[in-house]
């Protein structure tokens, strides 16, 4: 802002940059010896493998059964988005078209599972899902991962709904539009962009969802990450580099989706859209 | 609007029940709110209140007995302790160091490729980086490589114990806080800064007087947030830290009720125990936040 910076001024801006690339250094270079090591053969005293191979891929996919990981992580993920589409986005509807009485309270509550955190509502979550027979297989994990996605998807959307003007439904009315053509030749196609991103990032969430799988998941339900956290706390009983090549398979399923929402979502907008919404 | 409708709620008795029902705003499509909401109330709010009553129903002993246990045994209520030691230094760490580098960023032009990176911990989750940080910052890792090769001394023990909880906790912990930081901080209008520095304020001064009270309601909310997330730390825990000793949080012990002892009753408890203290430091943060400043606080993002 002024003219002339004082070398105390540009000595603070290095220290800043400094942090700030010593930060990405370290996250690039976790990730990078998390890859590298999945590649080598033998690892020890060294900055680098004595060799490269593909084999632990190979072995990961025997041992962790990741065909039937992946197969279940993607049922899981694809519940989840599908369910928490239909639930949240009429939901989103009615909250941005309409002011009743007592909507702040029903913000409130779309606000507390995404605020407090898993594991503390996961515990007696998963006491009632067992007791109702649903925990331990999938149908209790797509149950638990949609608490928090639901509320996700409402917060996301209620200002994507708001933009559109409700003059443009008026006019669909006037010419004759029905309910249902309304909403599916006027509302989806205008509220797409907003749906789509939405999802994309519940799909992400659920991918990394550790706690709520990790405390309702059986044997045959567990999630790539879930089957991650197991390998990595029996670390010893499979080679390393096995469990490596399979954290490279989770990095690849999230980061892959993670891109492709970044098309459409600025990244601030994934910690910050819903939380916003807490100030107020 | 809701004001509007309530003062003509004297309509007469004798209008339909739906057009009454409409002046609240209450038709057909209030109703699509129902399905979700229904949801939350049964998967959420239900399981809270049968939770709370549950620890009230203990396997032995009368209904405060599993609070009576938690805290007479040390084993137990140590865990809230070494929680709160992990929880309130990577807060206050990841919150306050996020201040000056959002202030710096928020002048960058290409914003965009610093974020997308910085999304990547987030996305990625404490599973993974306990497992990359046991391979990177173990002893044979490329940091403590990194240390020898500069001359800082022999490998310094970073993994399975508190340093290395912490260090996890920021790396997930800090781009969190950053980015919401960051959005407040360039929800300020830019001009009131320039008419400070115009009236001949110096940065220090500019950050006193003109961020510090506009950013201190996002500053608060970001506290708790990152907070209560650090607060309920697990897989790093466990898998990074000495789940047995140092780093013997409060969810581990919630967890080993569950799902080591099987008693529902007692990590019902626990997680109660665990929501009131996140409740309790909520709510220190937000009063502090009222005795720090008090004054409009609409000028913000908000």
């Amino acid at each position: 802002m002024s003219a002339q910076k004082s070398a105390s001024e540009r000595l603070w801006a290095i220290v800043i940059w400094a942090l700030v690339i010593f930060f990405i250094v370290n996250v690039v270079a976790m990730i990078a010896a998390v890859v590298v090591n999945s590649f080598g053969t033998r690892w020890f005293a060294a900055w680098l493998p004595a060799a490269f191979t593909t084999r632990w891929y190979v072995s990961a996919w025997q041992e962790f059964q990741l065909h039937d990981v992946l197969i279940v992580t993607f049922e899981v993920v694809g519940a989840v988005v599908l369910l928490s589409g239909l639930l949240g986005v009429p939901a989103a509807y009615a909250l941005a078209r309409r002011n009743f009485p007592g909507k702040q309270f029903v913000i409130l509550l779309f606000l507390l599972p995404m605020l407090i955190p898993p594991i503390t509502f996961g515990i007696p979550l998963a006491t009632v899902l067992y007791q109702s027979h649903l925990g331990g297989n999938m149908s209790g994990v797509i149950l638990a991962n949609l608490v928090p996605t639901v509320p996700f998807v409402v917060l996301v959307m209620i200002p994507f709904i708001e933009q559109i003007d409700p003059r443009v439904e008026a006019a669909a009315r006037v010419f004759g539009a029905g309910t249902v053509q309304l909403f599916f030749r006027i509302l989806i196609p205008l509220l797409a962009p907003g749906i789509l991103a939405a999802l994309l990032l519940v799909l992400v969430r659920t991918i990394a969802m550790f706690e709520l799988t990790f405390f309702t998941a059986g044997p045959g339900s567990q999630t790539l990450v879930v089957a991650l956290y197991y390998a990595v706390y029996a670390a010893g009983v499979r080679a390393g580099q096995s469990i490596d090549a399979m954290a490279v398979v989770y990095m690849l399923t999230t980061l892959v989706w993670l891109l492709i929402a970044l098309r459409f979502v600025d990244p601030t907008q994934i910690v910050t859209r819903a939380k916003r919404e807490a100030a107020h | 609007m809701t004001d509007q409708a309530v003062s003509e709620s004297t309509a007469p008795e004798s209008m339909p029940l739906r057009v009454r029902l409409a002046l609240y705003e209450l038709d057909g499509v209030t109703l699509l709110v129902l399905p979700a909401v229904l949801f939350v109330a049964v998967l959420f709010v239900y399981p809270f209140i049968y939770g709370f009553l549950l620890s009230f129903h203990p396997k032995a002993g009368d209904w405060l007995a599993n609070y009576r246990k938690f805290f007479s045994d040390p084993f137990l209520y140590d865990t809230i302790a070494a929680t709160l030691w992990l929880a309130v230094p990577a807060t206050l760490i990841n919150v306050l160091i996020s201040i000056p580098i959002a202030l710096r960023v928020r002048l960058m032009r290409r914003r965009r490729i610093l974020t997308t990176i910085l999304v990547i911990p987030i996305t990625l989750g404490t599973v993974l980086i306990a497992e990359g940080l046991l391979n990177y910052l173990g002893p044979q890792g490329w940091f403590n490589r990194s240390l020898m090769l500069f001359g800082f001394g022999g490998p310094v023990r970073l993994v399975h114990n508190y340093t290395g909880v912490m260090l996890s906790l920021i790396l997930s912990g800090f781009p969190f806080a950053f980015l919401l930081t960051l959005s407040y901080i360039t929800g300020i209008d830019p001009s009131l800064e320039h008419a400070a520095a115009t009236l001949g304020a110096k940065p220090r001064a500019r950050f006193g007087h003109i961020l510090m009270p506009l950013l201190a309601q996002g500053l608060a909310i970001n506290l708790c947030l990152s907070f209560v997330q650090t607060f309920s730390v697990f897989p790093s825990a466990v898998l990074l830290g000495a789940p047995a000793g140092a780093t013997r949080v409060i969810s581990i012990a919630a967890y080993q009720a569950a799902y080591e002892q099987y008693d529902s009753s007692m990590a019902s408890a626990i997680a109660m125990i665990m929501g009131f203290c996140q409740l309790i430091v909520v709510a220190l943060i937000l009063s502090a936040r009222s005795f720090f400043y008090r004054g409009a606080v609409g000028a913000g993002k908000g």
